[in-house]
């Protein structure tokens, strides 16, 4: 068998039909999901130290955090209601429910920031105990991915209202789809492990 | 007391950072600015900073990416040995009350600084190189599947490397050892700048080390020529991809633990300190969890180097290959359930102990298994021992033993003997030295012909490998006997005369190493002298594997057209049923070239270096830069160009001309 027969350009369809943007992004959340399962492992570790300081108990409102996970739920499913429409191709309506996703985020954004500063006014500063730098370290590093996903959503709708819907667009919205997901999920495990079990055990 | 407007501007830097009163330091800095000043005059008298702009430093081609890790590496292993030269005399000097040339404080540093540059800035560096070299080429791919990531990932190791160098001449380097432990390595006993030059340094280069893991991974899993199944590849593309896979599931764990000993530095949090809850301990746990599977992302594609140099030069299928993949991914697997067996001392009882002892004996099977498949391979051959050769027996013998006595550490009693002794630092260069340095030293001549179009000296390949190998004997086998006359580490002088034999002698090992090093410059510089003598075909070794199929150098688009696998040893059937190349060019589709890698990397640069300082305003300034180049960058929307088909074809011709 030789290849003689082979043309050179093959390459370029396997390109643009199987990109592997998908998979290595599959493979990026992976790395970062160990991220956060050092950090839960961690807080599991350290969620006990309270050092004489407020205990979950003390601080967390299950109904505040309720609020934030719907919020955070609602923005996920929007995203979901906008890739639909984009596989409609329909720009407008994909523009649209992204908009509404990210208000959600910044909704869910906004209340994680009133929480830090309410427990900061009480004394529960990070340095306070090691309960309290696991809590903020995780619940935090959970939010600067819900900041940076909301930059980079801003950043792609600009990029779909000057380019329209193209191979590159859809590819990058259905990546940054993959992580607004994922950060639902790690927030399903912080609102369990955390705040339930914190408040519930 | 100085304005507080200077505070502001150079957060905590002063004139007092600058160890200007330590004579080493001044020699070093001078020597560094002289090579600095030379290299940087060369390149400006010849006009090729356009050239090194356009064709290397913003370049997304995978071979020269790899080049580029191998220089840097090679620049770092120079740092490495020099820390190793001053920790050798100074302890062949410092006995019986003596305290030799170097004062704690300087000879803390050096031990730091040797680990964390020799693991992360030298074997890392060269490793990725290799892989970047040869790993697209085995499975017949154009490029890696990310190639601006490629790019970026290099420059933030860049980065990294210097940020950690910078430390020589502008403050301090912790002095902690490599892995930086706490409480040791906290606010309360670590306040100065050392540490966070460490945790800085690791951070910036560790994304670039996992997104290259990403990377490589992607690129195995979806660039493969068509007909590659995965049980087709070459083993090192195997092993590649383990390694990779540990990269991407054990560096998180690096990055997490060090942005948690970070904050309790800066933010004066409680993950490890003393008090207030903290958990040394866990520091301990986290940091080896990543830090054993890191042995085996060193040693994994160093094994399968071996597999591609055995069967090449014994001109035989590779034995066992299915047992070598399965070995691999044993290892794999493995390497993540032995990490207590550093610290059996902590205490963790009996049965906890137990279980990490024998998990960490079982690895001893596959790798096992592995040795006698290279011996196999061997076996009834026609063994050729060019240079890489040399590496490989050499590798045998040397990695057995080190491979014993890993498993005698793995007894927790013993253990309890011989934890942080010299019989540890022992062994685990025997393994690293043995099994890593020769690795990469047997790819490094076995694949340079295919970057460079011409082979390495023989003559002085064969010395440095000699150097190297009786130089590592005579450096580490007095550091067993002295382990186990229970000498610790990290010594810096002692009052046991009798112990200074041994140092002696290890002392005159490691400048044994040291002319092996200087050999391989030898090398170096005359085979670029005598490169037209040296000069050498697509296939200089009779290869076995895809990359032997294409010209040497390798054009940027690697193949002129598309391969179909049928078979292992893919190139070795093409050969036998007589393949050529077709002359039916058609354009290829190729990436361009970017400065998206090397900006941001600058920036995180200058981020690290700011955040070392408490300089904020450079912290926010480089860190939006940072963030704000890469943005502009994905508004960048053509990335790719074509290559004519005149224009392979011209090339190609050329090619087959040159070496006709």
């Amino acid at each position: 068998m030789t290849t003689a027969d082979q043309t050179g350009d093959t390459h370029h369809e396997d390109h643009a039909h199987s990109s592997p943007t998908q998979l290595g992004f599959w493979i990026y959340l992976m790395s970062d999901c160990l991220i956060f399962g050092t950090l839960f492992a961690t807080y599991a570790v350290l969620g006990r130290s309270y050092a004489g300081g407020p205990a979950p108990q003390d601080l967390f409102e299950l109904d505040f955090a309720l609020i934030e996970t719907a919020l955070l739920l609602f923005s996920s499913v929007t995203f979901g209601m906008g890739m639909l429409r984009m596989d409609k191709g329909d720009k407008a309506g994909l523009m649209k429910w992204l908009i509404v996703a990210g208000l959600f985020a910044i909704g869910f954004l906004a209340m994680e920031v009133y929480e830090f500063h309410h427990f900061i006014e009480l004394g529960a500063t990070p340095d306070r105990s090691a309960f309290l730098s696991a809590y903020f370290t995780l619940v935090g590093t959970h939010g600067l991915h819900v900041t940076f996903g909301t930059i980079w959503l801003i950043v792609l709708l600009v990029q779909i209202s000057r380019k329209g819907l193209t191979e590159a667009t859809r590819r990058r919205t259905a990546t940054l789809s993959m992580f607004w997901h994922f950060l639902d999920l790690v927030w399903i495990g912080v609102f369990s492990l955390v705040y339930l079990t914190g408040v519930v055990l | 007391m100085r304005p507080e407007i200077w505070n502001i501007i150079f957060g905590k830097l002063s004139w007092d950072d600058i160890p200007y009163d330590v004579l080493i330091l001044d020699v070093t800095f001078a020597a560094v600015l002289l090579a600095a000043l030379t290299v940087f005059g060369l390149i400006t008298y010849h006009r090729k900073w356009a050239y090194l702009w356009s064709e290397w430093f913003t370049s997304v081609d995978h071979k020269k990416i790899g080049v580029m890790y191998i220089v840097l590496a090679l620049v770092m292993l120079f740092r490495g040995f020099t820390d190793a030269f001053m920790m050798r005399t100074q302890q062949a000097l410092a006995a019986g009350g003596a305290q030799g040339y170097l004062p704690p404080h300087h000879f803390d540093q050096i031990f730091t600084a040797h680990g964390t540059v020799m693991i992360f800035f030298f074997a890392m560096a060269f490793l990725v190189g290799v892989m970047n070299i040869a790993m697209p080429l085995q499975i017949g791919a154009r490029d890696v599947a990310f190639p601006w990531l490629n790019n970026f990932s290099f420059w933030m190791t860049v980065s990294g490397a210097i940020l950690l160098n910078v430390s020589l001449f502008i403050g301090l380097l912790g002095r902690t050892g490599w892995l930086a432990m706490p409480p040791l390595s906290g606010i309360a006993y670590s306040p100065d700048v050392g540490v966070d030059y460490y945790i800085w340094s690791l951070q910036i280069a560790g994304i670039g080390t996992t997104l290259s893991g990403v990377n490589m991974i992607a690129t195995i899993l979806k660039m493969r020529a068509p007909g590659m199944t995965m049980m087709r590849m070459p083993v090192f593309t195997w092993t590649t991809l383990a390694a990779n896979v540990l990269i991407v599931a054990a560096f998180p764990v690096l990055t997490a633990t060090l942005a948690m000993l970070a904050l309790d530095r800066y933010l004066g949090m409680h993950f490890f300190t003393n008090d207030m809850g903290g958990n040394a301990m866990l520091y301990v746990n986290l940091i080896w969890i990543w830090g054993h599977p890191e042995v085996y992302i060193l040693i994994l594609p160093c094994f399968g180097i071996f597999s591609e140099v055995v069967a090449t030069f014994s001109g035989k299928p590779l034995f066992g290959y299915r047992s070598m993949v399965y070995a691999t991914c044993c290892i794999l697997v493995l390497s993540f359930v032995v990490w207590l067996h550093h610290f059996f001392t902590m205490g963790s009882g009996a049965s906890v102990n137990t279980f990490f002892g024998i998990a960490t004996m079982i690895i001893a099977v596959p790798t096992g298994a592995k040795i006698f498949n290279w011996l196999f391979t061997m076996y009834r051959g026609r063994i050729r021992f060019e240079t890489p050769m040399y590496w490989t027996v050499g590798f045998l013998i040397t990695f057995t033993i080190g491979g014993m006595t890993g498993v005698m550490l793995a007894v927790p009693p013993a253990d309890f003997q011989l934890h942080n002794s010299l019989f540890l630092i022992a062994h685990f260069h025997n393994v690293i030295i043995g099994g890593v340095v020769f690795g990469l030293m047997a790819g490094y001549q076995y694949w340079w012909p295919k970057v460079f179009g011409f082979k390495l000296d023989d003559k002085w390949g064969r010395r440095a490998f000699w150097g190297w190998c009786i130089g590592f004997y005579l450096a580490f086998m007095p550091l067993y006997i002295l382990g186990l006359m229970g000498v610790t580490r990290r010594l810096q002088s002692y009052t046991d005369v009798g112990w200074q034999i041994y140092f002696i002698i290890a002392c005159i090992g490691m400048l044994t190493i040291g002319a092996g090093i200087a050999c391989t410059v030898i090398q170096l510089v005359v085979s670029i002298k005598n490169r037209e003598k040296l000069k050498c075909g697509p296939d200089p070794w009779n290869g076995r594997t895809l990359e032997w199929a294409t010209t040497s150098p390798v054009a940027p688009y690697n193949f002129p057209q598309d391969i179909v696998v049928t078979g292992r040893d893919a190139w070795w059937q093409m050969k036998k049923q007589g393949f050529k190349w077709s002359t039916d060019y058609q354009p290829i589709h190729m990436p361009k070239n970017t400065w998206a890698g090397i900006v941001p990397a600058f920036f995180a640069l200058a981020l690290g270096f700011a955040l070392v300082w408490h300089i904020w305003w450079l912290v926010i300034v480089s860190f939006l830069a940072a963030i704000g180049s890469i943005i502009y960058h994905t508004f960048d929307f053509d990335r790719d160009y074509y290559i004519p088909a005149e224009e392979v074809a011209r090339d190609q011709e050329k090619a087959k001309e040159a070496y006709v």
